[in-house]
């Protein structure tokens, strides 16, 4: 099978690869250009493990091609921390102990931060309706809510720029 | 293990109890932790599994011609490349790829190794297998039927006298107790049997299982995988190839929950054979869909319970009969199920008797307390309505019988001390009981046990040149046990919790460890590493006294700082970890702490949980209001980790009561194999899961610490259907509690009252 | 598997036309990619018409709006004066799977791919939406719930592509609303569907209502009986009972993992009589 060549933007950097016309983005994170930050729970949407912003649209990149991404803008949990300063996010789930296996922690950091940019004080209600698309077996989702809540707090405060 | 005084009284820690960030958090939070399906390898290639599209059919023949003849393909293996085996390895054997037969609906038949996922795939569907399609069967009570379609024709019936002759689906009889249940019914006032179902479910990881296997020409390999026991899977995995256990190294990846559920093995056999055919490394996911329908959900049950109590509601028998299918093979936890499920209270009289069938389902494995959350199911339901039959508060008739220090357990041994009192009183004690309902509401309490294990462990604490520590432990972490074990570690060296790092050892490089399964690490791991850090401080000590001159004996170890032991020992400044550490290669070499051995005497955590939910009478929706969880975790080490242990707990349960299910067809095949259609709660069907930890200690643990991770799981099927129950006017009995399930047995009742 | 992804309807058109073998059109692509994983779909032509501009605009048009077949369902939900007019569409185009899955899905979508439980559909349909069709023949206009013919099929020939739905203007004291029974309060699709959408005249009584079911025949349904028994009353208490009959007895549902027939067709009523309530309160300006 003959490859599409895609030029598009992950995480603010320019990026080229060659992929198969029905490979998903997700595979073309994890396998082509070894982000393995988003994870493969299911495969059809239906965890948010995946989850990734397209052109500051939050998607599951397994339901997304990886031909698709020509020309956008991808951006992806291994973008969420600038340098060595977390994201506010990122710190509240580990104070909080938002997470024990983690493997939908990333999922979880990336639909999160869609939320708060677009409802910077979101309501209890608001989070697990937004968040319901990202399962989490492990917690209960009681302190993952708690650390959105404290994040969106913090930054509301504005004592942490995002 | 000989009892630690310091539980004896009240302890007064340092850093255990505090709630530190996990030393594996940076990682999780960033996307840089490694998962089962996170590594990659030179040359890999991409291993896919052919998996039966039957219930229960003869498998004929296998051509795998045309597939080996696709470019791109490297390897095919079948039941061929498994030497047939006789021991108790057998059913692992016939589980990870079928012989002659294929005895569930996702059975593995054969496994390609290819260049690419789309060659593996395309080489799958080259495979012919020659099927003949037999008569199958699912439920637990058909399956028990004298005509029922048989699913192994020498399996004999065990725990029966005499000895059947005729093979059957029966793989085992059960029954323990004491007293005389007769007797006890004839004492009794008020007598309550009723019939429950329950429907399996599945522990629901989020991360499919995954690995990456790479076998030599030499015979030497290499598997990273994803499981709660990267020990176990190295022996079995071993033993199924034919190869040397000390040529198998087996490294534990990060792992994405497994609840119980990765307690075994499914592709990593077949992810070696395949690697050791092809000469290069395979990487084998599972799909969901595979994950549903070809890993170990749990067993689906069929009880009968029946409880005598006198009018001040104290039991006076009780009698059950408990039958769990646990899929193709032998092994559903009917035994311990049934043990822990009746494990809350004290019976002057009680008999249980259960079955262990097979049928046409994947094998089933561990889920968190296995097998007791359907028969607590029973028990805590019956002791419900018993409650409200006689007009008692629920939580007082539970303390009228709660087991305690002294109490003889239906399952044998004589409880130490145990927290089931403590937790129904802080249940009564706790705001939400005291809630007011409204229309269409309903309170639910249940109580509930787990044994708790301790286990083969081994553990190894290594002093670095400046003072901080590498721990390394045996026993995969899940949900946050590094942390603990670093703060045990710093609590008993006395120095920061930040100067300790936990990783999870590979099994070359630690000695054996038990599966982390059975709520035992904090426990087990635990306590080896007090005992291992114990074990350095010893040795510090004699550094210190080689400094001074002066005996060993004369030197002791205080908050990180090695003291001479009183005036008479001499007059020496204290030296510090740091400073012992920096002059070890002077003072006698590399300093490091060890421990092994078998753990027991875990001592069980009790639960007791009340819930309150709303049940829309038009729809049959539940929506759960508010729900606590108060649990004895003997020493809470890192609080945060054990609410969420509870927390995560009842939420599975509550899943499990509410709309997680098994959904067969009638051709035998899983109608539900993913998350859209297997039903696990998501963060808008809850409320927050409030927590309350009580701390009764341990005598079998250094600082009081009991298992906590398992016993959460077993009061909320109950706790929810004693809520629905008391909404809706009507006793359920099955589970799931599904809307069409509440609705239709609504309209039952209004027909009854109608009639 | 080929992938196109034109810029212009013309160029999709043509490329349908034209195609040898199994070809189909990416929009969202959130039922799409799950069939292509499970292997139930293997397309040798996949179409992206998110490169179409015209596709992907939500414009305002002789007092309605037009939905084009790109626009995601999130982007539907960001819009108030859409969600002004035709809030029951909204809100069913709303309930379509999570977040993540609000980014790409897309109404069109939602009634292409032809699943008698599609959220959207009862809505539009209540909303008297038309679907718009380009072809090798032109363009033809459709009212949504002729596009669907069964579970996985639809109306459209070989060639076609809905490119648009269109959502009417609609006279004052009017409302709509949908509701649908899951058994969680997300990620599953609907147990039953029920879109009502109905306009007062000044004295408050119903001129005029449209009923319909989603999830309780092979593909969504009008129950005209139903709106019937609202029409001419105040929606009072009869009239709503006559309403929940009506859906019902229009119900001709299936067992399957999701629900019991006899569950379906109990909810389909309840839920008829509470989203009518709803499209009343609407109505009426609260």
């Amino acid at each position: 099978m003959a490859g599409t060549h895609v030029k598009t933007t992950i995480n603010g950097d320019s990026v080229e690869y060659v992929c198969e016309a029905d490979e998903t983005l997700l595979d073309v994170l994890r396998n082509r250009l070894a982000l393995t930050g988003a994870k493969e729970g299911c495969g059809t949407g239906d965890c948010g493990a995946c989850s990734v912003t397209v052109d500051g649209r939050l998607v599951c990149s397994c339901l997304v091609l990886g031909v698709e991404a020509e020309g956008r803008n991808v951006a992806t949990i291994e973008g969420l921390a600038q340098g060595e300063h977390l994201h506010p996010l990122q710190r509240k789930f580990l104070e909080h102990a938002a997470l024990q296996c983690g493997i939908c922690t990333p999922g979880f950091l990336v639909a999160a931060k869609a939320l708060l940019e677009k409802n910077p004080d979101p309501s209890e209600h608001e989070i697990r309706f937004w968040l319901a698309g990202n399962l989490c077996r492990c917690t209960g989702y009681d302190k993952i809510v708690r650390a959105v809540q404290d994040a969106a707090a913090e930054m509301r405060g504005g004592r942490h720029a995002a | 293990m000989p009892l630690d005084p310091a539980t004896q009284k009240i302890r007064a820690f340092d850093q255990v109890g505090t709630r530190p960030l996990r030393p594996d958090g940076l990682d999780k939070v960033t996307g840089r932790a490694r998962f089962g399906a996170d590594a990659t390898a030179p040359g890999m290639l991409v291993g896919r599994i052919l998996r039966s599209p039957h219930a229960h059919a003869r498998i004929r023949s296998i051509d795998a011609t045309k597939a080996e003849a696709l470019p791109g393909v490297k390897a095919v293996v079948t039941s061929k490349d498994f030497a047939d085996r006789s021991d108790d390895l057998r059913d692992i054997l016939v589980n990870i790829m079928a012989r002659g037969k294929a005895l569930y609906e996702g059975h593995t038949v054969a496994a390609v190794a290819a260049t690419s996922a789309s060659v593996a795939r395309k080489a799958l569907k080259l495979i012919k297998v020659d099927y003949e399609v037999l008569p199958h069967v699912t439920d637990v009570d058909l399956a028990m039927e004298p005509d029922a379609p048989l699913l192994h024709d020498d399996l004999i019936t065990s725990g029966v006298e005499p000895v059947p002759t005729k093979p059957s689906n029966i793989a085992r009889k059960i029954e323990f107790g004491h007293g005389d249940v007769d007797k006890g019914f004839a004492e009794a006032d008020l007598v309550v049997e009723r019939e429950f179902k329950t429907e399996a479910t599945h522990q629901g990881y989020i991360e499919p299982h995954a690995c990456l296997a790479s076998v030599g020409s030499d015979g030497q390999g290499e598997l990273w995988v994803c499981t709660q026991g990267h020990y176990m899977v190295r022996d079995v995995c071993a033993q199924l190839l034919g190869m040397d256990v000390s040529k198998l190294r087996v490294t534990a990846s990060e792992i994405g929950g497994g609840f119980g559920g990765k307690t075994t093995v499914f592709i990593e056999p077949v992810a070696l054979a395949l690697s050791r055919k092809a000469g290069r490394p395979v990487k084998v996911v599972m799909t969901r869909d595979e994950v549903f329908r070809a890993s170990g959900p749990t067993s689906s049950t069929s009880m009968r319970m029946k409880i005598g109590v006198k009018k001040d509601g104290r039991i006076t028998a009780l009698d059950a009969l408990l039958k769990y299918q646990g899929g193709a093979f032998a092994g559903a936890p009917v035994d311990y199920g049934g043990m822990a499920g009746v494990a809350c209270y004290d019976y002057p009289n009680i008999r249980v008797v259960g079955y262990d069938v097979v049928t046409n389902r994947p094998k089933q494995a561990a889920y968190r307390a296995p097998g007791a959350p359907m028969t607590a199911f029973a028990v805590e339901s019956v002791i419900a309505e018993i409650a409200d039959t006689l007009k008692l508060d629920p939580i007082e008739m539970r303390l009228k019988n709660a087991a305690k220090e002294g109490t003889k357990s239906a399952y044998g041994p004589t409880f130490g001390p145990v927290g089931l009192v403590e937790t129904l009183k802080a249940a009564k004690a706790h705001p939400n009981y005291k809630v007011k309902l409204g229309k269409n509401q309903g309170r639910g309490i249940a109580s509930g046990f787990w044994f708790n294990f301790g286990g083969q462990t081994c553990v190894s604490l290594n002093l670095n040149i400046d003072g901080t520590l590498a721990l390394a432990v045996g026993t995969p972490d899940i949900g946050g046990s590094r942390a603990s074990m670093c703060l045990m570690a710093a609590e008993e060296l006395g120095i920061p919790y930040e100067n300790v790092r936990a990783i999870i050892a590979d099994t070359s490089s630690l000695g054996y460890n038990d599966v982390t399964d059975g709520s035992r690490v904090t426990f087990a791991s635990g306590m080896a590493t007090i005992h291992a850090a114990r074990d350095a401080i010893k040795k510090l000590c004699g550094r210190a006294a080689k400094v001074w001159g002066i005996p060993e004996e004369a030197v002791v170890w205080e908050k990180g700082f090695a003291k001479p032991s009183g005036a008479n020992a001499g007059n020496f400044e204290p030296m510090s970890l740091k400073e012992l550490a920096a002059n070890a290669a002077k003072t006698g070499g590399p300093i490091a702490g060890h421990y092994e051995y078998n753990a027991e005497n875990a001592g069980p955590s009790f639960a007791t949980h009340v819930v309150d939910v709303e049940v829309d009478p038009e729809t049959g929706f539940t929506k759960v209001l508010r729900y606590l969880v108060c649990q004895d975790a003997g020493k809470a080490v890192h609080p945060s980790y054990v609410e969420g242990q509870f927390q995560g707990g009842a939420v599975q349960g509550i899943g499990w009561a509410l709309n997680e299910e098994y959904i067969y067809g009638a051709d035998g095949r899983l109608q539900n194999a993913g998350f859209l259609d297997y039903r696990i709660p998501v963060a808008s069907d809850l409320p927050m899961i409030d927590t309350a930890i009580v701390e009764v200690p341990n005598p079998g643990h250094p600082y009081g610490v009991r298992g906590v991770g398992e016993t959460s799981i077993v009061p909320p099927m109950a706790a929810v259907s004693n809520a629905v129950s008391h909404a809706v006017g009507i006793r359920l009995t099955e589970s799931p509690m599904s809307p069409p399930r509440i609705l239709k047995a609504l309209g039952e009742q209004a027909a009854r009252k109608a009639g | 598997m080929q992938y196109e992804a034109p810029a212009t309807i013309d160029a999709a058109v043509g490329l349908l036309s034209k195609a040898q073998g199994l070809a189909r059109v990416l929009a969202g692509g959130t039922d799409l990619l799950v069939q292509l994983k499970s292997g139930t779909l293997e397309p040798d032509l996949v179409i992206d018409i998110k490169r179409i501009p015209e596709m992907t605009k939500l414009v305002a048009e002789n007092g309605g709006f037009r939905i084009g077949a790109a626009v995601p369902c999130a982007v539907l939900g960001e819009n108030a004066a859409v969600r002004k007019l035709w809030p029951g569409v909204v809100e069913a185009a709303n309930l379509i799977g999570s977040t993540q899955i609000q980014g790409r899905a897309t109404v069109v979508g939602n009634l292409c791919n032809a699943s008698p439980a599609a959220d959207s559909v009862p809505a539009m349909m209540a909303a008297n939406a038309i679907a718009t069709v380009a072809g090798p023949n032109g363009k033809r206009e459709v009212p949504v719930g002729d596009i669907a013919t069964a579970p996985g099929k639809t109306s459209l020939a070989k060639g076609e592509i809905v490119t648009s739905v269109f959502l009417p203007s609609r006279p004052a004291h009017s409302g709509d609303a949908y509701l649908r029974f899951i058994p969680r309060t997300e990620m599953d699709i609907a147990v039953v569907g029920v879109g009502v959408s109905l306009t007062l005249g000044d004295d408050g009584v119903c001129k005029a209502a449209r009923v319909a079911l989603g999830a309780v025949a092979a593909r969504a349904l009008l129950a005209e009986d139903a709106a019937k028994a609202i029409v001419g009353t105040k929606l009072d208490e009869k009239a709503l009972a006559k309403l929940a009959e009506a859906a019902s007895a229009a119900c001709r549902p299936i067992d399957d993992k999701r629900g019991t027939k006899e569950f379906r067709i109990k909810v389909a009523g309840v839920l008829a009589r509470r989203a009518a309530e709803k499209a009343l309160e609407r109505a009426r300006g609260k």
